[in-house]
């Protein structure tokens, strides 16, 4: 009923492929874009923000970057946890090897920095396809799992591979408590997914998509899989190399190699399928159901007013996980987006079904 | 000499046992076209049943139970999974594996317990000097490892013979090519599912066993998974003896990096090396070791 | 369904390629092929085939399944790398070369089996197909903004005249999996014509279609070639088609050419009537 678009009229092409097209979506960005700014700060406690709020946004930009790998470009990947750990060491370094450096300018450069080891890691994706490809991806993962660890340059001699962070400082404001974290997470996460959609929608986004499709008829139409490929590499990793390092500096504050290990490239995976593959909406979906359902599953037994022993209650989180996990690649193999967009056609359709 | 021999001996051992648990992976592939994940949690939960089994029971009766079980499992996982998602996407059916990998990994420590168990099977433990005449010192060994490899050969010529020579390794094989084809010309999809989960759960518990008994049970067991990955890549995802010889190679190139290369290059290379091995290989021959080449066609 | 309305006034369907608007004329040879064979392992897949294309003319090649019609387009296309035989691509000898180079020549292509990219829209479709012709860099994109955008809209503005030359205005926000056979196939056209060719290969355009969305593809053939000028290379079975609107044809029978000529030609040629028939060699 109030999702309609009929009377609104396209004059120009300008018009029609705007950001938003159709009214009704621009003015639920605006306002979520004001709860997110003003709304949530008024009312979040520090909890919240900490716990659920910053982790949120920084998932959702590292999942952000994986979709546009896996879901727009078809190139499955498992090293996303070791891209964001280049992408945080690489800033720690900058940061204490460079103190006078604009935090700003080296955040940019751990993104750089990652983008060109990923597009190393990309190489072999012209080769091989699949599986075959994640598994190869397999490899990025464990080799700078061991190369954090191990080589003691990269984390300034510290004996356990564990590093501290300096305080984030930005315009010469020192952004400490939960609230300003959030504000700032929250503003580089929003530029960045205004980047991913206008990226999609250019010609680049659909040399992805078409080498996704059908890679052999994309390069007789004249893309080369090699630049379609390898982009796709870089502008992910960029964006998992700025997760990286904002998960290091601003979630964490101190961190090692083990907070960017293999499950961490699971669960971002998961965070891209259960959202929805080739959907920037998708990507924040599953990263807050990935963040949130822990948490939740932690309070079950409270709720309950079940006693039970902490391995008795990790057991059954581990067991509800992974059934809802199944659940959901059952009812909706294309992820929550697709609910979400189902939901829009029916709503615009409304109460008329055909 | 003699030390590089051992060294290569070693190797092979720890080869012959990613081999084995390779061998569950390119089963349900090859038959169902699922990339198993969950084979690493199929082994810990069959060694923690039997280890917990055999504490109270004879040995032989633990064996049938866990194998009974591990088949429950299946046919458990046909029914409130895979026959959910036929002709899904392989990335689709790949994460739902990580569904059953999470679940299992819940449920194995929370029926079975969460300590390291022993299993006993009575194999000899002391190591054992051979070809004394031959080499300064003769070649130190370890006369479990043998016994071990025996009984993986054993499993893979009688897997061999099965997939080939019988009717049911022939619709397993026209299932892993296509779903619905199959399913055309009358082939019960499900059944075959049951079947094929059943003996890769049986594969993963005479690995489940060798494993235990040389390193005990114990949740680490899952990740013996991992280990596998690069075996199952370097000798092509539908290739039995693939699964044997990638094993062999990866463990050998394992232990010769580790031996050789580690110390210069700073230690505990075992992690990487392996998937760096089945890496070059890739991208030499991307189909792997003795997978099968594909043509696109347009 | 989009209601989005589009307004477009710049009247009749133009491009750039529009060389002669009211009749074509067969120009030069643009693409000759000398003594082409090509084998996948043993089997050999065309041996030692020579014709050649003129400008501005409809090319069909014939033969029964098998006779290696699309092994032909893959070779021009530099899918497959014959091993023997020599190309010439507007009068100059091809080397080896990727399937993108060849595209960026001004070749495109349709496939006997639909490959549209399933995913993206009809209009993200059209757009694929002049990515040759989009310039804008990865940073611009980025942002969307100043050249990137006037570029995506110029090029929006192109694919438009396609899209309304093909009549397929209603769908053009629709995905391409959720179209109907003729529709897809319709659309696969549009892509390869949305990047401008100078010479289109059609692999059995018409294959699975009714007598209707022939008809309606005919037409379309028709006009590319006679208002664009566009030169055509055409597989198809459909011997009443072949014959009604291609200027040459050649034949082909187990990877050997066994006929070539005007269509009236062909038809009276008794290798070419032996193969169809089944006669016994």
């Amino acid at each position: 009923m109030f999702y309609r678009e009929n009377g609104q009229f396209k004059t120009s092409y300008e018009a029609d492929q705007a950001l938003f097209p159709i009214k009704q979506d621009r003015i639920f960005i605006v306002l979520l874009l004001l709860v997110a700014f003003v709304g949530i700060p008024l009312f979040a406690d520090e909890y919240i923000f900490r716990a659920i709020l910053i982790p949120f946004l920084i998932l959702s930009l590292a999942a952000l970057g994986l979709n546009l790998l896996v879901g727009y470009c078809g190139q499955i990947s498992l090293g996303t946890g070791g891209f964001m750990m280049v992408g945080a060491y690489a800033a720690y370094n900058l940061a204490v090897r460079l103190p006078d450096l604009n935090m700003l300018v080296v955040f940019v450069l751990a993104g750089l920095i990652t983008t060109v080891v990923g597009m190393i890691f990309g190489i072999p994706s012209l080769r091989i396809k699949g599986l075959y490809l994640a598994v190869a991806t397999l490899a990025a993962q464990f080799f700078l799992d061991w190369l954090f660890s191990r080589v003691k340059w990269f984390t300034n001699d510290s004996s356990s591979g564990s590093v501290s962070a300096p305080v984030l400082q930005v315009f010469g404001f020192r952004w400490e408590s939960p609230l300003e974290k959030y504000l700032f997470v929250l503003s580089v996460v929003v530029l960045f997914a205004l980047i991913a959609r206008n990226l999609v929608r250019s010609h680049i986004g659909r040399s992805w998509m078409a080498t996704r499709d059908m890679d052999v008829a994309a390069e007789i139409i004249g893309i080369r899989p090699v630049y379609a490929k390898l982009s796709a590499f870089a502008v992910s990793s960029f964006f998992v190399g700025i997760a990286g390092a904002l998960w290091g500096f601003v979630h964490l504050g101190s961190w090692e190699p083990l907070a960017f290990d293999v499950n961490r490239s699971f669960s971002l995976l998961f965070m891209v399928i259960i959202g929805g593959l080739g959907s920037i909406l998708g990507s924040f979906l599953g990263a807050a159901f990935i963040v949130i359902l822990p948490l939740l599953l932690n309070q079950i037994p409270l709720w309950l007013g079940l006693p039970m022993s902490t391995a008795t209650a990790a057991h059954f989180e581990a067991m509800i996980f992974g059934s809802l996990i199944i659940f959901f690649l059952i009812v909706e193999p294309h992820g929550l987006a697709r609910l979400w967009a189902v939901a829009k056609e029916k709503l615009r359709l409304w109460p008329f079904p055909h | 000499m003699g030390p590089f021999i051992e060294v290569v001996l070693g190797g092979l051992m720890a080869g012959v046992l990613y081999s084995l648990v390779a061998l569950g992976f390119v089963l349900i592939y090859k038959a169902s076209g699922v990339f198993n994940f969950a084979q690493g949690a199929m082994v810990l939960l069959a060694a923690l049943a039997f280890a917990r089994f055999s504490e109270v029971m004879p040995m032989p009766v633990a064996f049938m139970l866990s194998a009974l079980m591990m088949v429950g499992v299946a046919f458990l996982i046909e029914r409130l999974v895979l026959r959910h998602l036929v002709n899904q996407e392989g990335i689709i059916l790949f994460l739902a594996t990580f569904g059953i990998t999470y679940f299992l990994e819940g449920l194995g420590p929370q029926l079975f317990g969460d300590n390291i168990y022993r299993i006993d099977l009575g194999m000899p433990k002391e190591p054992k000097i051979i070809l004394e005449n031959m080499f300064d010192g003769g070649l130190l060994i370890n006369l479990e490892d043998f016994i071990a490899a025996g009984i993986a050969a054993a499993l893979v010529t009688f897997l061999a013979i099965f997939f080939q020579k019988t009717a049911t390794g022939r619709a397993l094989r026209a299932v892993a090519d296509d779903h619905q084809a199959a399913q055309s010309v009358g082939i019960p999809l499900n059944r075959i599912w049951v079947i094929v989960w059943s003996v890769s759960g049986f594969v993963a518990l005479v690995a489940g066993m060798i494993w235990g008994s040389k390193l005990g049970v114990q949740f680490s067991l899952v990740l013996i998974a991992l280990k596998a990955i690069p075996v199952v890549i370097l000798g092509g995802f539908t290739s039995v003896p693939g699964a044997i010889v990638g094993g062999l190679i990866i463990g050998v190139g394992e232990k010769i990096a580790e031996v050789y290369l580690g110390p210069i290059i700073g230690g505990g290379i075992e992690n990487w090396f392996a998937y760096v091995l089945a890496l070059a290989f890739l991208l030499i021959r991307p189909e792997g070791l003795f997978g099968e080449r594909h043509i696109d066609r347009v | 369904m989009s209601a989005a309305v589009l307004a477009n006034n710049s009247g009749d369907a133009v491009l750039e390629t529009d060389l002669n608007p009211t009749r074509r004329k067969i120009g030069e040879v643009i693409l000759a092929l000398e003594n082409i064979s090509l084998a996948f392992g043993g089997v050999q897949a065309l041996s030692d085939i020579s014709f050649d294309v003129r400008e501005h003319e409809i090319r069909a090649i014939i033969g029964p399944n098998g006779a290696g019609k699309s092994s032909m387009l893959n070779v021009i296309n530099g899918v497959y790398h014959p091993q023997q035989g020599t190309i010439f691509f507007k009068g100059e000898k091809r080397q080896q070369m990727n399937p993108h180079k060849v595209a960026s020549q001004g070749v495109a292509r349709t496939f006997q089996n639909i490959a549209l990219f399933k995913g993206m829209t009809v209009l993200d479709n059209l757009m694929t197909g002049r990515n040759l012709m989009m310039k804008t860099g990865i940073l611009q994109q980025a942002l969307y903004w100043g050249a990137a955008q006037r570029e995506e809209l110029a090029h929006r503005a192109k694919v438009e005249e396609i899209i309304e030359f093909l009549e397929i205005q209603a769908i053009r926000k629709t995905p391409v999996g959720r179209l109907p056979y003729g529709m897809q196939k319709r659309v696969e056209l549009g892509r390869a014509l949305a990047a401008e060719p100078t010479m289109l290969l059609l692999d059995e355009p018409m294959a699975g279609m009714n007598v209707e969305e022939k008809q309606d593809m005919c037409r379309f053939v028709l006009d590319v070639n006679a208002e664009f000028g566009m030169t055509i290379v055409l597989i198809e079975h459909d011997m009443g088609v072949v014959m009604d609107i291609s200027d040459r044809v050649v034949v082909l029978d187990y990877g050997k050419k066994i006929g070539d000529g005007e269509p009236d030609e062909v038809r009276n040629n008794q290798a070419v009537i032996d193969a169809y028939l089944g006669v016994q060699h």
